[in-house]
């Protein structure tokens, strides 16, 4: 089987406005997009914190934020189900098999890659900025945010990667979504439903939307950060500038 | 490749030092291995079938796997035949796929107008009815919608739809979707309400997608019998000789992919339809309930 015609059937009817087809793309990009808006100020927050403080136990944290990142998208699923289900100690709230019910799995599965990336990204920005901001008398939230405007290119960099995370994860989707047709069916979940039935061109086609929508929101972010180009130069200006009225350091 | 296995193996026997024959210990126990694990399950008796005729690859529906029948079915076979077969189980749609890309050499499927589709296509041949059992249609104990009452099970549906209750569909074209869209059919068309939910999954998590939300769900009676105990629901509707469920086997055409076992399929074939094979099929039960039926059903569609 070739892979132009589904190509071309795809994009004909992404360009014919196929409702099944935009129910589905509009699921997916609905519960990512929540997900990510929920999870992205938490895990920055913690991240930071995570960072920059110390307290007995944190390196545990650590450890489990950073092998959080390997967690089973699949096992999280099942845990989720087990807590919604009828059963389940949350399960009067009906929230199995739910757009809901996906956006808590997916807020779950992106919150360790965000904060792990926004650790990594804070803990290698230059020190001196955070020491120089509280010398100038910034609160430390001030601070916070003069350090994380600082490395903001590497939390673009960890949205993205939750956002691919999610927007592409279906071992979750499926079993607290349960892939229901205009309800909970997400593109990845439609892919595995088109092969089960052993229509891999329809797999296929759905395949190269998914990449589209991904390439999409990359380009986006792209352009947003070409934007920011000349403020990361400004960026580094005023790290210099900050340097200078600090004076420097004293000899480590 | 076994025999640059060898060559490296005497090289390293060759040489000198406890190395050398610390290796060649380990060639000899690993060429037992292999020859243990090439030997075919039967033991000697069909040492000269050769070896691509030693592999059945057989494609059948979750139904037949997922209740166990084949596990009680297929090895007696296998000990005749001196063969073994590689099950894999996926929907009628996806086994019927993978016939007809060669995937595999014979299919075990019920979804009788797409079996026929199948073989008038030229993909298979030598169609054969093998079993029968039923569909039944769950639903709450509490049974909102009356199902109870209904005459048959088109009109089970349709009381299921005028009262606006949840009902679960496999949605994925498998053997029990098609049985549930020729349902609808015969009950006037599948009506728009908000409560029909396609889920596109297997026929276990569209059972406990339907316990969860206390939604109705049509499914055959084998995977029921298996998951009953976990689920919040009852038989609402049996017995409608529309609910019959024929499986049919098919091997897959030779002549269109060379490359498969033809032979083993025929054998296979000829032993489910055989009086000892359909004798072996009646008397699998699972919780004390027979699943599959020998033969034809008594009344077809």
């Amino acid at each position: 089987m070739g892979l132009l015609e589904p190509t071309l059937e795809a994009l004909r009817r992404l360009a014919v406005l196929d409702p099944a087809l935009w129910t589905v793309i509009g699921v997916s990009m609905q519960v990512s997009l929540a997900a990510m808006a929920i999870a992205t100020p938490f895990a920055v927050g913690a991240g930071y914190l995570l960072a920059m403080t110390r307290f007995p136990g944190r390196r545990l944290l650590v450890v489990l934020v950073q092998s959080l990142l390997s967690f089973p998208t699949v096992v999280v699923g099942l845990l989720l189900y087990l807590l919604l289900s009828r059963q389940g100690p949350f399960g009067a709230w009906q929230l199995l098999f739910t757009r809901e019910a996906m956006t808590i799995g997916q807020v779950v599965i992106a919150f360790p890659i965000v904060c792990a990336f926004t650790l990594a990204a804070v803990q290698a920005a230059d020190p001196r900025l955070h020491e120089t901001a509280r010398l100038l008398g910034a609160s430390p939230l001030r601070a916070a945010f003069t350090v994380l405007r600082e490395v903001r290119f590497a939390l673009v960099a960890a949205v993205l990667s939750g956002f691919g995370r999610v927007v592409s994860e279906v071992g979750c989707a499926l079993l607290v979504g349960g892939n229901i047709a205009g309800h909970t069916r997400s593109i990845p979940t439609a892919i595995a439903l088109e092969t089960s039935k052993g229509a891999f061109i329809e797999g296929i086609a759905l395949g190269i939307v998914l990449m589209v929508v991904a390439l999409a929101v990359n380009v986006a972010l792209a352009f947003s950060q070409g934007a920011g180009q000349g403020a990361a130069v400004a960026g580094h200006r005023y790290r210099s500038v900050a340097r200078g009225a600090a004076g420097r350091p004293a000899a480590p | 490749m076994r025999k640059v296995l060898l060559r490296s193996w005497v090289r390293a026997g060759l040489a000198p030092g406890r190395q050398g024959v610390a290796a060649l210990l380990c060639a000899l126990v690993l060429v037992g291995v292999a020859r243990a694990a090439e030997a075919p399950p039967g033991g000697s008796a069909v040492a000269q079938r050769p070896a691509s005729e030693r592999v059945i690859r057989m494609a059948t529906t979750t139904s037949t796997e997922n209740s166990g029948l084949l596990g009680w079915l297929l090895p007696p076979f296998e000990k005749v035949c001196g063969c073994s077969v590689r099950v894999v189980s996926v929907g009628t749609g996806a086994a019927l796929k993978l016939g007809a890309n060669g995937d595999a050499d014979l299919v075990l499927v019920h979804a009788r107008a797409a079996e026929d589709r199948f073989v008038a296509a030229g993909h298979g041949v030598d169609r054969r009815d093998v079993m029968y059992n039923d569909f039944v249609l769950v639903g709450p104990k509490a049974d909102p919608a009356g199902v109870r009452s209904a005459g048959n099970a088109a009109s089970a549906l349709r009381a299921v739809a005028g009262r606006q209750q949840r009902f679960v569909s496999r949605g994925d074209e498998s053997g029990t979707h098609q049985m549930e869209l020729d349902l609808w059919k015969s009950a006037g068309g599948l009506p728009k309400w908000a409560g029909y939910l396609s889920a596109g999954r297997g026929m276990g998590e569209v059972l406990t997608m339907a316990s969860e939300l206390q939604a109705y769900a049509l499914t055959d009676r084998g995977t029921w019998a298996s998951m009953r105990g976990r689920l919040e629901l009852a038989v609402l509707s049996e017995g409608d000789p529309a609910l019959a469920n024929p499986y049919g086997v098919i091997a897959v055409n030779p002549a269109r992919h060379p490359g498969i076992n033809a032979r083993g399929a025929r054998e296979l074939i000829d032993w489910l339809t055989s009086p000892e094979g359909q004798a072996r099929i009646a008397s699998y039960k699972a919780g004390g309930e027979t699943l599959f039926f020998p033969g034809v059903p008594k009344v077809t569609r």
